[in-house]
């Protein structure tokens, strides 16, 4: 992990690990709850939450003050740490993934920041480790331009539909991609997204603490305005329905569960056109692509072996099963809905 | 094809399989790669893996295969089905093929076979003796077809070396063995991507989805400074030398870009594409579990060896492609074009019993215009 000073943890607070860092400060959680002092600090937090929930960016109070900024630090950083603890405390998925979008988008700025100062190499420096360390991209500095390998810019613009960000719209050259500070940071915007949201989702629940009650109910009632109801109907296992639930949703499903819709619908006699158009809201829709790799595992293409649907064991394994009563007894999504003979 | 003329065709690749095992490449990392391989009038057998160019050289001679393949990809256990091989990464391959190349010669020879009477003629829609619309089609390239596929792969290169920086020793060119070449690219930044970043890397190359204001024309308030340099490099340096024609022409073309405005200036990029856009096969770079073609095989489309060219222009695939000897074969040839191998003149034939040199012989007969007689 990168060794981080103050001024750091406030800009990029999910790089920190938020027990050693509460420790070093000599606070617990309790004394949060009591303190009523500390407790402005979780009005802090939740409202961090709620200006993510409501789509925008949390403003700060770091300021280049120095005298503000040595007490603006690290309440900065407790409002990020105990939004975490709020947000564990009330299970709000959408919560979290609201939140953690709005934290990337706010990290994005400081980064986009340090990147491109000039002034101060150290700043530049922690950015561009920020980034190899985080999403394995080299960044490199040639005159006024980040250039990355082609490679690493691939893996990331992929993520994005707009013309802009294919290859032939950028200046290429000896095997690399040039690209401004903000094009730099953006290309990552996702994943530090993504990142921010393993990491909440990663960290263990806390029992309730006196004084967080009042806050974690909000945040529950809070997130109904936020979850829609989906009615689906047909006889898909749970599984499967969940799967294009996602994908309606414009949600990314990954991997696995893109083969276990794929190989579901292509076993119940789907042809590959006919599923295409499932995958239009996937957030790296590509036409040829999942064409191509419908073809795939439909056994139409080159290598000419057909897959099949993995089982409800394997499934569960991948967090992809969302077993109900009428899963009983079978080890086959395909053969759910099928009437057993008694 | 009948027994006999498999027969036929079985022992003129034994002969090959013996004498020219030198031109086989069993491709480096032998051992983590999938081969595969066809028998005349059979399916595929494919999910083999190998240790090295011995086990090869056994699998040629046992089986005495039409077609041999391999895959460019790299896998823990290449013997095992699709999903359980673990890929590990890819050559990066290009596919560029004269069929692709909409070329106006191409109508003067192609001939097309019925499927249903087996009446051989020019008419490629429809059979002249029994309507039926179902034709095979054969290719018997030409000059034409070779120099314009020599002339793609010249611009693929240029790119792979100064845009994406790959040394030209990791660049090799193949014959395909009938109408085009095959490009393989090794060691590069691309060996682990994916089918979809490889899609990204075709657009690329073929010069498609190009932003008008990437390019210098902008929506609002354009200006003529943004519009690239003769002398840049990367696609904006190639495509002012396909707009302006010479340097000197500059000021004046974007004068005229600017006056017909950006609708105008997407159809200029589109054009680009088709003129300086390498004409590649998409699907064959994006796939990353396809098996390719063997290096030193012989094409059974044609009976011509996929071999590499060391010197792409002076490489003459109708001379240095063709392997098999001169003796003489008499068959039964129905054949309305002609054709050149090792600089000789063959055809047209029109159902007629001949005696011709055993490598021309091979050619007809993969192409299904020729029986033993
Ligand atoms: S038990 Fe099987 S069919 Fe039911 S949800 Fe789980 S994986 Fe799907
Ligand atoms: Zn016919
Ligand atoms: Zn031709």
């Amino acid at each position: 992990m990168l060794s981080l000073g103050q001024d750091e943890i406030a800009k990029y607070p999910f790089l920190a690990d938020a027990g050693q860092y509460l420790r070093d400060k000599g606070f617990s959680l309790e004394q949060f709850g009591s303190d009523p002092d500390l407790k402005q600090l979780i009005i802090k937090a939740y409202e961090r939450i709620e200006v993510a929930a409501n789509g925008q960016i949390y403003k700060s109070d770091l300021s280049e003050d120095q005298v503000l900024k040595q007490s603006a630090l690290p309440r900065e950083v407790f409002s990020f740490l105990l939004a975490i603890v709020l947000l564990k405390l009330s299970n709000a998925h959408t919560l979290i993934k609201r939140f953690a979008l709005a934290e990337a988008r706010r990290a994005e700025k400081y980064l986009e920041r340090d990147l491109g100062n000039i002034s101060d190499e150290s700043k530049k420096q922690l950015a561009v480790k920020v980034i190899n360390d985080l999403f394995s991209i080299q960044v490199e500095k040639i005159e006024d331009n980040f250039v990355i390998p082609i490679s690493d810019y691939i893996k990331h613009s992929i993520n994005f539909h707009e013309r802009e960000w294919k290859l032939i719209n950028r200046h290429v050259e000896n095997g690399l991609v040039f690209l401004s500070s903000h094009e730099t940071v953006r290309l990552i915007r996702k994943e530090l997204g993504s990142y921010i949201n393993l990491k909440i989702n990663n960290s263990k629940t806390p029992s309730m603490i006196p004084g967080f009650e009042e806050y974690v109910e909000k945040l529950v009632s809070l997130s109904k305005k936020f979850s829609s109801v989906i009615v689906t109907t047909g006889e898909y296992p749970p599984c499967i329905k969940h799967a294009i639930e996602v994908l309606e949703k414009g949600e990314n499903l990954p991997h696995s569960g893109r083969f276990m819709l794929a190989t579901y619908l292509l076993s119940k006699g789907q042809t590959v056109e006919q599923i295409v158009p499932l995958f239009k809201n996937a957030p790296d829709y590509n036409e040829r692509v999942t064409t191509y790799q419908l073809n795939h595992l439909a056994g139409t293409s080159g290598s000419s072996t057909k897959y099949s649907c993995p089982s409800c064991e394997k499934l569960r394994t991948q967090s992809l099963c969302f077993a109900t009563s009428e899963c009983e007894n079978i080890i086959s999504p395909l053969q759910f809905g099928k009437r057993r003979i008694s | 094809m009948n027994e006999k003329d498999i027969k036929f065709l079985e022992n003129i690749f034994k002969k090959y399989y013996f004498e020219h095992f030198d031109l086989f490449q069993s491709q480096e990392r032998t051992n983590q790669r999938e081969f595969g391989y066809q028998k005349f009038n059979s399916g595929m057998s494919r999910h083999i893996s190998l240790k090295d160019s011995k086990e090869l050289r056994l699998m040629l001679i046992q089986n005495v295969p039409s077609d041999v393949y391999c895959s460019n990809a790299y896998y823990s256990f290449p013997s095992l089905p699709m999903n359980e091989k673990e890929w590990l990464e890819a050559d990066l391959i290009f596919d560029i093929d004269a069929k692709d190349l909409d070329l106006p010669c191409r109508e003067k020879h192609v001939v097309g076979i019925c499927s249903q009477c087996n009446e051989i003629s020019q008419n490629k829609q429809k059979c002249s003796k029994c309507s039926s619309t179902k034709i095979d089609k054969k290719s018997l390239p030409c000059q034409i077809c070779i120099d314009s596929s020599k002339k793609e792969v010249s611009k693929l290169v240029e790119i792979l070396v100064s845009d994406f920086a790959i040394s030209r020793e990791n660049i090799q060119i193949f014959f395909s063995g009938n109408e085009g070449f095959h490009v393989y690219v090794f060691n590069s930044q691309f060996q682990n991507l994916g089918s979809r970043e490889r899609s990204e890397l075709v657009d690329y190359i073929m010069f498609k989805g190009a932003l008008p204001e990437k390019f210098g024309m902008k929506k609002f308030k354009p200006d003529r400074n943004s519009f690239p340099d003769f002398s840049e490099g990367g696609w904006r340096g190639r495509f002012s030398k396909f707009a302006y024609g010479s340097k000197s022409n500059r000021s004046k073309t974007i004068s005229g870009f600017l006056s017909s405005g950006y609708s105008n200036f997407q159809n200029t990029l589109d054009e680009a594409s088709n003129q300086i856009g390498v004409k590649i096969d998409p699907n064959v770079t994006m796939d990353i579990h396809r098996i390719f073609r063997l290096p030193g095989s012989i094409n059974s489309k044609s009976g011509l060896v996929k071999n590499q060219c060391e010197n792409l222009d002076k490489f003459q695939p109708y001379t240095d492609s063709c392997f098999h000897s001169d003796e003489l074969v008499e068959i039964i040839a129905n054949c309305p074009v002609e054709f050149k191998l090792k600089n000789k003149k063959f055809g047209p034939y029109n159902n007629q019993k001949i005696s011709i040199p055993t490598f021309a012989a091979v050619y007809l007969v993969c192409k299904n215009l020729a029986t033993v007689a």
